[in-house]
């Protein structure tokens, strides 16, 4: 099993910001980055294009990002904007 | 491969993405997932954040009107500013009104006498043409509708029309935005072509294409392989006839027809006027400023304002003044002028007025007649305006009904002008739009005025619903010794006891008569046949039509009560199909017969028994034999039920072993299968268990010992009760093969039932093939059912399937005891002559109604094994051979 080297929790009133800095911690990210969605309730259109650069960037180091808590209605967003495929979802 | 040729080979359009370099492909593609991206997040949103925002929309949209109108005008160079005022005013004002309280995010609709509720799922991206002839106001309708449900439009404004357009929809937007709408959710397409629009209409992730257009739009959205929604050409036709309030008409008229100068498409076209009032209605319309036009003027107006190549408008006439019209026709007109009206005799293209004409041009013609009115109405209709709008000004409702009837219009407006009118909300209680669908007269997918819930996939959440169920049997039901003196409680005039000849032979006849007031005429008809048909039942009819009588007294088994049951019927509904009322049916409440419930007649029925069986004294069933086609004719009616039924057991004493025997064992079937049904409730399992313990305990009794008074009327109690809960539960498969094989073999019903119960109980026990889709059984619960018997009865055992065998071999010991035979073939049939009848019985057997409420579906091929397994009398596993080994 993969060890988790970067856990980040995301606050639902600065995600994007919060995704930013998860950005700049992939390069310390031994293989995996948990991001945990718990409190956030809501997605905003800017958070959603950061995710997809966030996704293009894991992608090209080779690192799996794994969302946690993401709640229902959040979920259907990132499946709506095929963005759900990109990612590991845990509860 | 490139950057478009991996976006087109994304998106899957071929053909279109040749014509589009590159940048604009990318354009396009940054348009949709923008408002895919919008449309996503939107889903997050509560009914209370979109309402949040579509008031400050609809004030913003208010605030901009006149503005916006004057950009309209300025740029299309058509309609009127003032009028397009009003509209941007409708558009937003009077939508608002008709959603600001409709529920459109959720829970949209509840139905909770039915369990069921509707709840909204948004479209998603919506592709939206918008017109020349309605620019802003249909973009602010639409920005309205969108946002009320949670969608994205991507707007593809008309070229001509671009500007004002945008401007609209930026107008919306920054309201929109400013009060919480995700970003991206308008878009607006910047100088488009053919091909743009082709390429998002065929976008994957375009949901809906709303096309309020021209014809070319709305075809290109139809064939577009989307969902969409469309409008048509409106060639209105308008009925005035002669009962109208002609001061009211004309001025409706002429607001219509001038109003934005004819371009809503809802505009009068023709008018077809009364010859009676013709020509006052002509000097209304020239005393309100407009121009009659002679017959030269009218064909002067229609080589310039109809294209005589296509019997089209000509662009150049669209929304300009009448004034400027007549200037293009060379026709001279006063300066103030608003109408320009050319009357015409027929309806085509060497009538070129007739057709559509978006611009303050109006044709009428000089009807003679209403029929004749009603035709050139549909003429017009016809002539390029199918599904769209027609207009009536009438008092008189017969003609209102018959012009709605034949006209094929979504709208039909009365006594009110035709484009404010078909708009909505303004002069009626149509839902407003800017939208109007035509139908598939017009080609479109719907004949709505275009409104928030096109913008909807609704979906309903049904819960399961409890049917109601029922307990009916007779309110009359007098049980015990003696009885039968209850008869003289029942005043008439004239009775007719029907029964057979041994009853009457016996004295039982005589006992009945005891008890029957001195005045009563009573007269006796005799069944012959152990099973009655139809000719013996209509012989009946007619004695009691000969005497007149008002009471029926049925004494006898099964057989004589049913045949009762149907002279009732006849006597008192002569008209009553027997044939019909005995048409199958799956769900008593749903059926199609209808039994009559208008009697010439009244009769009432009492039913004394003379058997401990059939329960026919309760039971809403009555059947008779079809010996030619040698099957049973079941009819099912709770008013075939008795009004009286009299249980005396003094008319048992008598009856010999055998039937004794049979009859004990069908009501030993009614019991069980009512126990087991789909259709057992509470209600109805109290009386079977109960009657199995009374058949369990006292049938052996009465069969050893005919004159046991306890035991008889025990067993006639049992056979009483077991069919109150038949009636109610209905039987099962075990009836349903006694049935098919009593009338193939000529077998007695009872024997009959005898040798197919103890392998229905072990196949109702074991676990379906099939389950049955019965909203009345919840699980598998046949096997518990028979455990609990079996516990009722002491039988022991300690699992369930311990107990149901212990129960089927009790069943078979009772049979043992009552002696009868436990094979098909100890009746003489021959295995070849039972083969050879297979396929009548299976099929007579799967469409007996009685299998419909058995707990298990009977598949055919688990029919023929039943009756393979009655025939050699054992289980499954004990020799008989399933039918798929039979056929191996």
């Amino acid at each position: 099993m993969a060890m988790i080297a970067v856990w980040l929790k995301i606050d639902e009133e600065r995600v994007v910001h919060a995704l930013q800095e998860a950005g700049a911690a992939l390069d310390s990210a031994d293989g995996e980055v948990l991001l945990d969605f718990s409190s956030v309730r809501r997605i905003v259109p800017r958070a959603l294009r950061v995710m997809e650069e966030f996704a293009g960037i894991a992608d090209n180091k080779g690192v799996k990002v794994v969302l946690r808590g993401v709640n229902v209605d959040v979920y259907r967003v990132f499946k709506l904007v095929k963005l759900a495929s990109r990612f590991s979802f845990v509860s | 491969m490139s950057a478009s040729e991996a976006v087109r080979e994304r998106v899957q359009i071929p053909v279109v993405a040749e014509s589009l370099s590159e940048e604009r492909i990318a354009y396009l593609e940054g348009l949709v997932s923008q408002a895919r991206t919008a449309a996503a997040v939107f889903t997050q949103f509560t009914q209370e954040d979109v309402d949040r925002i579509v008031k400050p929309m609809v004030l913003a949209g208010l605030e901009q009107a006149h503005h916006l109108a004057c950009l309209a005008v300025e740029e299309t160079k058509l309609g009127v500013m003032e009028d397009k005022v009003l509209k941007n005013m409708v558009a937003t004002e009077f939508a608002y009104n008709y959603v600001k309280d409709k529920r459109t995010v959720g829970i949209i609709r509840e139905f909770p006498e039915r369990n069921l509720v509707e709840m909204a799922e948004p479209i998603g991206v919506i592709f939206s043409l918008t017109p020349i002839t309605n620019p802003t106001s249909t973009v602010l309708f639409k920005c309205i509708m969108a946002i009320k449900t949670r969608n994205a439009v991507i707007f593809s404004p008309h070229p001509s029309a671009w500007r004002c357009c945008s401007e609209s929809v930026r107008i919306m937007y920054e309201a929109a935005i400013k009060h919480g709408a995700p970003e991206g959710v308008f878009g607006c397409l910047e100088s488009h072509t053919l091909q743009d629009n082709a390429y998002l209409m065929r976008h994957k992730d375009v949901g809906l294409i709303d096309a309020t257009g021209g014809p070319g739009a709305v075809k290109a959205a139809y064939s577009s392989g989307k969902p969409a929604l469309g409008v048509g050409a409106g060639n209105t036709p308008v009925y005035l006839e002669k009962t109208a309030d002609l001061n009211t008409a004309v001025v409706d008229i002429i607001v219509s027809k001038t109003f934005d100068n004819g371009t809503i498409c809802a505009s009068e076209q023709t008018v077809v006027i009364d010859d009676e009032i013709y020509d006052p209605v002509l000097k209304k319309f020239a005393d309100l400023g407009t121009h009659i036009c002679n017959e030269k003027e009218t064909e002067q107006l229609g080589r310039t304002v109809i294209d005589p190549k296509t019997g089209f408008m000509q662009g150049m006439a669209v929304g300009q003044k009448a004034t400027d019209i007549a200037r293009f026709a060379g026709i001279s007109v006063k300066p103030n002028t608003k109408l320009l009206i050319a009357p015409i005799q027929g309806v085509g293209r060497e009538h070129p007025l007739s057709a559509e004409t978006l611009f303050p041009v109006l044709a009428v013609y000089r009807a003679k007649s209403v029929d004749e009115a009603l035709k050139v109405c549909v003429d017009v209709n016809h002539a390029g305006g199918l599904g769209h709008t027609a207009v009536i000004f009438s008092r008189n409702d017969d003609v209102i009904r018959k012009f709605g009837e034949v006209m094929n219009a979504g709208r039909i407006i009365v006594n009110s002008p035709g484009s404010v009118g078909a708009l909505g909300g303004v002069y009626n209680d149509l839902v407003p739009t800017f939208s109007f669908g035509c139908g598939t007269g017009g080609g479109n997918s719907t004949t709505d005025n275009t409104n928030i819930y096109h913008y909807l996939n609704i979906k309903r959440v049904a819960r399961r619903t409890q049917a109601h169920m029922w307990f009916r049997v007779p309110n009359q039901i007098y049980f015990n010794m003696n009885a039968v003196e209850n008869v003289k409680d029942f005043p008439s005039h004239c009775t007719i006891i029907i029964t057979n000849p041994a009853l009457e032979k016996f004295g039982h006849v005589d006992i009945v008569r005891r008890y029957l007031s001195p005045q009563t005429h009573v007269h006796v008809s005799v069944i012959p046949d152990a099973e009655p048909e139809v000719k013996v039942v209509m012989q009946g009819v007619e004695a009691l039509n000969f005497y007149k009588a008002d009471q029926i007294i049925a004494l006898g088994g099964g057989s004589v009560i049913d045949a009762a049951k149907i002279m009732k019927l006849k006597y008192e509904s002569p008209e009553a199909d027997l044939e019909e009322l005995a048409a199958p049916f799956l769900d008593l409440r749903k059926r199609v017969v209808e039994y009559p419930t208008e009697k010439i007649n009244r009769v009432r029925l009492v039913a004394i028994p003379t058997t401990s069986g059939t329960g026919s004294e309760v039971t809403p069933f009555a059947v008779l034999t079809d010996k030619e086609r040698r099957r049973k004719v079941t009819l099912a009616d709770y008013s075939l039920t008795p009004d009286v039924a009299i249980v005396d057991p003094q008319f048992v004493l008598s009856m010999p072993k055998g039937l004794t025997a049979d009859t004990g064992i069908d009501c030993l079937t009614h019991a069980l299968e009512a126990a087991v049904s789909s259709y057992a409730s509470a209600y109805t399992d109290c009386n079977a268990m109960q009657a199995i313990r009374m058949v369990f305990k006292y049938l052996p009794i009465a069969y050893e010992h005919p004159r046991d008074e306890e035991a008889r009327s025990m067993m006639h109690n049992a056979a009483c009760i077991a069919a109150m809960a038949f009636s109610n539960a209905s039987v099962g498969v075990n009836h349903a093969l006694a049935h098919a094989f009593g009338a193939r073999f000529g077998v007695a019903h009872g024997r009959a039932n005898a040798l197919m119960l103890p392998h229905v109980i072990a196949y109702n026990a074991a676990v379906p093939t099939k389950f049955v889709p019965s909203p009345y059984q919840k699980g598998h619960v046949a096997h518990n059912k028979y455990a609990t018997i079996a516990d009722l009865l002491a039988l022991g055992g300690h699992t369930v399937e311990e107990k149901v065998k212990n129960l089927i071999t009790a069943v078979e010991q009772l049979l043992d005891q009552l002696e009868f035979p436990r094979s098909i073939a100890e009746l003489g049939i021959s295995k070849e002559e039972f083969e050879r009848a297979m396929p009548e019985l299976t099929k007579l057997a799967f469409d007996d109604p009685s299998g419909r409420s058995n707990p298990r579906m009977p598949l055919m091929s688990e029919l023929a094994d039943l009756f393979w397994s009655a025939y050699h009398g054992r289980g499954l596993a004990e020799g008989a051979k399933t039918s798929q080994q039979r056929s191996a």
